[in-house]
């Protein structure tokens, strides 16, 4: 799967779940600060994001997804691997 | 209206009730007589032996992102503490000065029957990471002080039926120890799902009338068989006067006193005596400084159950005496079914009403008195009120008596 269709799923997901605006998801924006998903909803993410890419993602995988970059590269990498 | 400095005034009012979706539409309602009882259709409600319910008569206004980390008990408690904030003339506090008293009953039992199946069906995986906030009691409490950045406190009491009575009590408590110049107060519940309707349905607490659902709640009538269970929320923006006038807020009327009594009974059943009642009235014209004939008007608990009616009754008359005979009684549950949790909260909100439009909301389905009814219980036709202060009961199971003095 590209980089672009990762980011545009999660775009989806992060809509879906904190209501972000797709067009602010971009590789450089912060989750929690530049979002403004917090850590529980930062779970919901990741549970479909898992879902929707069909990959596994660790719990302590999960605090080193700083950025929507992190979490795309994190995925394409994951989807590899399986 | 003359307040002391160190009284206690109310300023703002909001709820969302089965009779509308905020508080001038509930007033006229319950002025106009309606019913919020109706028939449920979802599926689950075949299997039970109750058919029917008072639910919302409009859905929570909130917007998707902001109702999906909120249990509807929350969103409830939500969008009437806004109204009431927006009523009080969104004052200008100190945030370290104002504090939250917001009650359930039960808390948010909707998200924990809902991820329970999803538990079952789906793993622990899919379990929601926000069920913890929303099933949590005072979730709804968390709710509203978050949405007006509360500082100096936030509390649920819990107390069954009475809870939305004491959250209010314990206010008045919390502006008289000056531990904040402001409170916003009440109670919510979202208890309508099959588990709590077949709990009260086995404790023989609800009404049956299921071809009847408007008819159901009939508070003090002979042909009564027991509660209708409703939903919804009522909060108070309670405030010292001295604050209150130093901002030159609008005031609906003073809460002037509270009083709180526990049965040591039973944990369920209503002591026949009434005791534990006449402890509550009493105590709480004592704290208002107030006698019994300056009361004329009394917004009961009144749920409609064969004993509980009669026990208010026997224990309203221990507290009062003959002062009863001359005293305006009112169920406001025979139009909007029992709130549990929001129920003291709400009947706080229609006494105050009822005072300042001089105006008792007739009881419905009050055909003909229970014959072991001592009182003057308003019917068919609203009446006129004079000037006065009025009482509101709750009660609870658990044994909690709360009752409400107010003036205007």
């Amino acid at each position: 799967m590209s980089q672009a269709d990762i980011l545009a799923g999660l775009a989806a997901i992060l809509e879906e779940v904190a209501g972000v605006d797709p067009a602010d998801v971009t590789a450089d924006k912060t989750f929690i600060d530049d979002l403004d998903v917090d850590s529980l909803s930062m779970v919901e993410v990741v549970v479909a994001a898992e879902e929707k890419f069909g990959v596994k993602i660790p719990d302590e995988d999960v605090k080193t997804l700083k950025t929507v970059g992190d979490a795309v590269s994190y995925i394409q990498r994951a989807g590899v691997a399986a | 209206m003359t307040a002391s400095p160190r009284q206690v005034v109310v300023t703002g009012l909001g709820a969302t009730t089965p009779l509308g979706g905020d508080v001038p539409s509930t007033w006229e309602g319950l002025l106009s007589g309606r019913s919020g009882a109706r028939r449920l259709t979802e599926d689950w409600v075949e299997q039970l032996p109750v058919h029917i319910a008072a639910p919302l008569a409009v859905e929570p206004p909130l917007g998707r992102v902001e109702a999906r980390t909120l249990d509807r008990s929350q969103q409830m408690a939500l969008v009437a503490a806004r109204e009431a904030w927006a009523d009080a003339g969104t004052p200008d506090v100190d945030a370290e000065r104002l504090a939250v008293c917001v009650a359930s009953g039960i808390g948010g039992v909707q998200t924990l029957l809902q991820q329970h199946d999803v538990l079952r069906e789906r793993g622990p995986r899919r379990v929601s990471p926000h069920v913890v906030p929303m099933l949590m009691p005072n979730g709804p409490a968390s709710t509203v002080g978050l949405a007006f950045g509360a500082k100096a406190g936030v509390h649920a009491p819990v107390s069954a039926c009475a809870s939305g009575s004491e959250a209010i009590a314990l206010a008045l408590d919390i502006i008289r120890a000056g531990r904040a110049d402001i409170v916003i107060a009440g109670g919510t519940e979202a208890a309508i799902a099959a588990l709590p309707i077949a709990g009260f349905a086995q404790m023989q607490a609800l009404s049956r009338r299921n071809d009847a659902p408007e008819t159901a709640s009939r508070p003090f009538d002979k042909g009564r068989d027991g509660f209708v269970l409703g939903e919804g929320a009522a909060i108070v923006v309670l405030e010292s006067a001295e604050h209150a006038q130093a901002r030159g807020a609008r005031v609906h009327g003073i809460l002037a006193g509270a009083g709180i009594s526990s049965d040591a009974y039973h944990v369920a059943a209503t002591d026949p005596t009434g005791a534990g009642a006449a402890r509550a009235v009493r105590a709480a014209l004592r704290s208002a400084s107030l006698e019994a004939d300056d009361v004329i008007h009394i917004n009961a608990h009144a749920t409609s159950t064969p004993t509980g009616d009669v026990a208010e009754s026997v224990g309203l008359r221990l507290a009062l005496g003959d002062a009863l005979d001359s005293i305006a009684v009112t169920s406001t549950k025979s139009m909007t079914g029992h709130l549990l949790g929001a129920a003291g909260a709400l009947e706080a909100v229609v006494t105050l009403l009822s005072l300042r439009e001089r105006v008792v909301p007739a009881t419905r389905n009050l055909d003909a008195l229970d014959d072991e009814i001592a009182l003057d219980v308003v019917r068919i036709d609203n009446r006129k009120l004079g000037a006065g202060a009025g009482l509101s009961n709750s009660f609870g199971f658990g044994g909690h008596d709360v009752c409400l003095a107010f003036t205007v």
